[in-house]
């Protein structure tokens, strides 16, 4: 691909990233929404955090047994509750090591 | 103890109060830049990750810091660069970009409700430049049911900041890193997503059905012959609204158990 087409692309990203980041919070300022779609609103977060993660961390690394690694050791660091910072730094740390010594 | 050791220090409770119910009133810019630092520490090795993989997939240091400066959203990123090294065609890398980014449109409808009702639309349209799952998280996670503008401006623009210096950063560093290393940091994005739900999934059974439910669509949708040649982004959306739609059904009094 050449710089042209790629500058092209960026800039056709940038637009369909910003329109829907910007048009609800404009446009919906007086709208009061119905109950069961706030309460949906309110579970997206989690929906999306779930279907982001699995299976898709799985092809993350090239190679399943380290991504698998990485996945055990964030979600161990996660649930003690650490510092997200040492919960990505251990995650990689865990993939990495894991190859280490695989192979 | 010297000025960086207090600033991490500093880091770390912010990160802690942003997550629980912070009782004090957050309002003014520097309480935003305050309020996201932990999210722009976060950032930095996912950014410079990115910076790696797209200096890997041969883009040039302009072109992957014009992609953070401009479009500012981890995920697509990462997935557009994964698509043009595949070498594929130009609009379905932005139908993937709009899809994928889809979720914003939910996140900024939640965040409409919580502005108040007199800050002017340019205002507002600076603020969702801004939006991503993290400063959404934290600002959505905030005590006072009123958000102000200069806050939630901050809070982006330190967010912002990490993400685009990271970027250039990933690529400067790329030729210096091992190729394995290198690999191992593919993962950065998804262990970030685990700190985030993880703990989470203490605030009761109808964040982890949601979550269940959500990673069982993801999964059916990916490994099921007839339905996985839906692009990324759709079953992304997909899946995501139906977990949700299921937790507004089971759960009317929402997240809250």
């Amino acid at each position: 691909m050449n710089q042209t087409e790629l500058i092209l692309i960026v800039v056709f990203m940038a637009v369909v990233t910003y329109l829907p980041r910007m048009l609800p919070l404009v446009l919906l300022r007086d709208i009061n929404m119905p109950p069961f779609l706030k309460t949906c609103l309110q579970f997206v977060p989690y929906a999306i955090l779930g279907a982001l993660i699995f299976p898709g961390a799985l092809y993350s690394t090239g190679s399943i047994p380290t991504a698998i690694a990485g996945i055990c050791g964030s979600a161990l660091l996660a649930y003690l509750r650490l510092n997200l910072v040492i919960v990505v730094v251990g995650g990689i740390l865990c993939a990495y090591l894991f190859g280490y010594t695989g192979t | 103890m010297d000025k960086s050791e207090t600033t991490i220090k500093t880091a770390v409770e912010q990160c802690a109060t942003a997550l629980a119910d912070s009782s004090e009133e957050s309002s003014t810019f520097f309480q935003g830049l305050k309020a996201g630092l932990p999210i722009a520490i976060g950032y930095l090795p996912i950014a410079v990750a990115f910076g790696l993989l797209a200096r890997s997939a041969g883009l040039s240091l302009f072109i992957a810091v014009l992609m953070s400066l401009l479009v500012f959203a981890g995920a697509s990123q990462f997935i557009a660069v994964n698509l043009i090294a595949l070498g594929t065609q130009a609009w379905e890398i932005v139908l993937t970009t709009l899809v994928i980014n889809l979720r914003h449109f939910l996140m900024s409808a939640s965040l409409s409700q919580r502005l108040a009702v007199s800050l002017a639309k340019p205002w507002r349209s600076l603020l969702a430049f801004g939006i991503t799952d993290e400063t959404f998280t934290v600002a959505s996670l905030q005590s006072q049911s009123i958000l102000r503008g200069p806050f939630i401006l901050g809070l982006n623009f330190i967010a912002y900041a990490s993400w685009v210096l990271g970027s250039g950063l990933g690529v400067l560093l790329a030729g210096g890193l091992p190729a394995s290393l290198q690999a191992s940091m593919g993962i950065t994005l998804y262990a970030m997503f685990i700190g985030l739900l993880v703990p989470s999934l203490r605030k009761g059974w109808p964040v982890v059905i949601v979550v269940v439910a959500a990673v069982v669509l993801q999964s059916v949708m990916n490994w099921v012959p007839a339905l996985s040649a839906l692009a990324t982004g759709w079953k992304l959306v997909l899946s995501a609204s139906l977990a949700a739609m299921l937790g507004a059904a089971l759960y009317p009094q929402g997240v809250e158990n």
